[in-house]
């Protein structure tokens, strides 16, 4: 499976996520989250930012199933999903993930019918503390 | 002509060669040779002499550069050259760019190519080192590996918000098949398509199936930009560069445009202002287009940026055979990169200039004006052409 290549812009995203931290990128004088995370805000242009914890609680807002032709390591647990998660603190912060059965289970987990726009989703971290995530209990 | 004219680029330069190589999933020549056989031939359409070339345009993504080109085919001194990025979004500005040039007084002859084997050559997502750290690292661990899962995920979101379906992709798919079968020189002239085979083919990447997807194509194409004046020497009808734009909108993405407060308005949007702004006619005076269509789903949202029809409505527009011969708006007549080849949209713009000059294999009757447009969904460009 493909890890992250991060970037400096990056890098504080994957080590909070480590920790098991779910944290946004923020302008520490304008107060607007901003993603993927940048060196200056679009909105004031400070280079002055934090990282905000959220609560990992969000929305599918589109998801695909693909098939191969694939890299081997997806084309073996495909059709998988892949859901793009719109943060219910945050809104417009859309995240890029899989929706799975538990944490640190395979792309290929939760059944395909369960996976539909609006789903109530939580952050989970694999392992490697790659975020995941899975359906809110309702 | 008196020095009055307001500077600008309306219909001050024109498209006076074509030229192409065959298409195949494999050619046996490489690039570059391909390169200098589209270029040529387009020059020897022009009848203008290799020597007369003081101008270049391609794509970043072109490997046959500048000064292999110029030195093989005998071009002159060159003035200007220039590349586009964005891969298909660059298509139509590599005109833009020389009629720029050319309307400017940098240079008086301008040539634009792309020669590609995507047929032969490895899928682009399948090398994981060229990823650029951003975005990527936000999509590819996550399996969203291929431009046709990046853009498959925003056509789920356009098929829930507006109700569009997989026939209006469908509506898409057979338009340009149907033209391919009209046109000997594509990939898919001999091979119709149907309603029952679109809907049980494979999935690449649900909601998109194999035929929402563009070939894979080996080819090259390449075209011949002067200015209006000296066009009327020229050996073939002008077709004039009426107006031209590139678009890069706020806080867009590229095709994992998912990362602002409305994902389903792209590049078209924002080249469309300019263009039509340059204008002197409207979408509803567009006789023929020429829409790059990478995917189907690129179709609907480019109708919606272009002005044919209003925000979610493009998938309804495809309905009653709008984009068949006789319908609202003739597309992709060669049979586009879904059907005739995928070389980055740049036989968009040839068969563009086809229909102008009256020459298509699927002519629409007294076609006065085109669009051609650039892909959409990347920073993209666009064409308005004119007899």
């Amino acid at each position: 499976m493909l890890t992250p290549v991060t970037d400096t812009d990056g890098a504080p995203f994957w080590q909070y996520a480590r920790a098991g931290e779910l944290r946004v990128q923020t302008c520490a004088d304008c107060d607007e989250p901003r993603f993927p995370p940048r060196p200056c805000c679009p909105h004031c242009q400070s280079f002055a930012s934090e990282w905000r914890q959220v609560s990992g609680r969000g929305r599918v807002w589109s998801y695909v199933f693909p098939h191969p032709p694939l890299l081997p390591d997806y084309a073996a647990v495909a059709p998988y999903n892949v859901i793009v998660v719109e943060l219910v603190d945050v809104p417009r912060i859309r995240l890029v993930g899989n929706l799975v059965s538990g944490p640190g289970a395979a792309l290929d987990s939760l059944a395909p019918e369960r996976v539909r726009i609006g789903a109530r989703v939580q952050v989970v971290f694999d392992a490697d503390g790659l975020p995941q995530w899975v359906l809110e209990r309702s | 002509m008196a020095g009055q004219r307001m500077a600008g680029l309306k219909d001050a330069t024109a498209i006076v060669g074509i030229g192409q190589t065959s298409f195949a999933r494999q050619l046996p020549e490489d690039e570059r040779t391909l390169a200098c056989r589209a270029v040529l031939a387009a020059l020897d359409d022009a009848g203008i002499a290799p020597g007369e070339v003081d101008a270049l345009a391609s794509y970043t993504m072109e490997e046959t550069d500048e000064v292999e080109l110029a030195k093989a085919v005998g071009f002159g001194d060159l003035t200007f050259f220039s590349k586009v990025g964005y891969g298909g979004g660059g298509s139509c500005a590599t005109v833009a760019h020389l009629a720029t040039a050319i309307a400017a007084g940098q240079a008086t002859v301008g040539v634009a190519w792309r020669s590609r084997k995507r047929g032969s050559g490895a899928r682009p997502w399948t090398n994981t080192d060229r990823q650029l750290p951003t975005p990527a690292q936000w999509t590819r661990p996550f399996g969203l590996l291929r431009p046709a899962d990046e853009i498959a995920m925003l056509t789920r979101r356009y098929m829930y918000e507006y109700g569009a379906t997989r026939d209006h992709l469908f509506n898409v798919a057979l338009a340009c098949r149907n033209r391919a079968n009209q046109n000997p020189a594509a990939i898919m002239y001999d091979r119709p398509l149907t309603r029952e085979m679109y809907m049980t083919s494979r999935w690449i990447s649900e909601p998109l199936c194999l035929f929402d997807n563009c070939l894979e194509t080996d080819g090259a194409l390449a075209c011949v930009v002067v200015s209006r004046e000296r066009a009327r020497d020229c050996r073939r009808t002008p077709v004039h560069i009426h107006s031209a734009a590139q678009g890069l909108p706020a806080q867009h993405h590229g095709m994992v445009n998912y990362w602002n407060d409305d994902p389903l308005t792209g590049p078209a949007w924002t080249a469309a202002r300019h263009l039509w702004k340059h204008a002197d006619f409207t979408p509803q005076d567009v006789d023929v287009a020429q829409i790059y269509d990478a995917f189907t789903a690129l179709v609907p949202l480019s109708l919606e940026g272009y002005g044919f029809c209003g925000r979610g409505e493009g998938g309804a527009f495809t309905e009653g055979g709008a984009l068949e011969i006789g319908g609202r708006l003739p597309l992709n007549t060669g049979g586009g990169g879904l059907s005739e080849a995928y070389v980055h949209g740049f036989n968009l713009i040839n068969e563009g200039v086809r229909q102008l000059r009256g020459t298509s294999t699927a002519q629409v009757p007294d076609a006065a004006t085109c669009l051609v447009t650039a892909g959409e969904g990347v920073p993209t460009s666009a064409l308005l052409l004119t007899k």
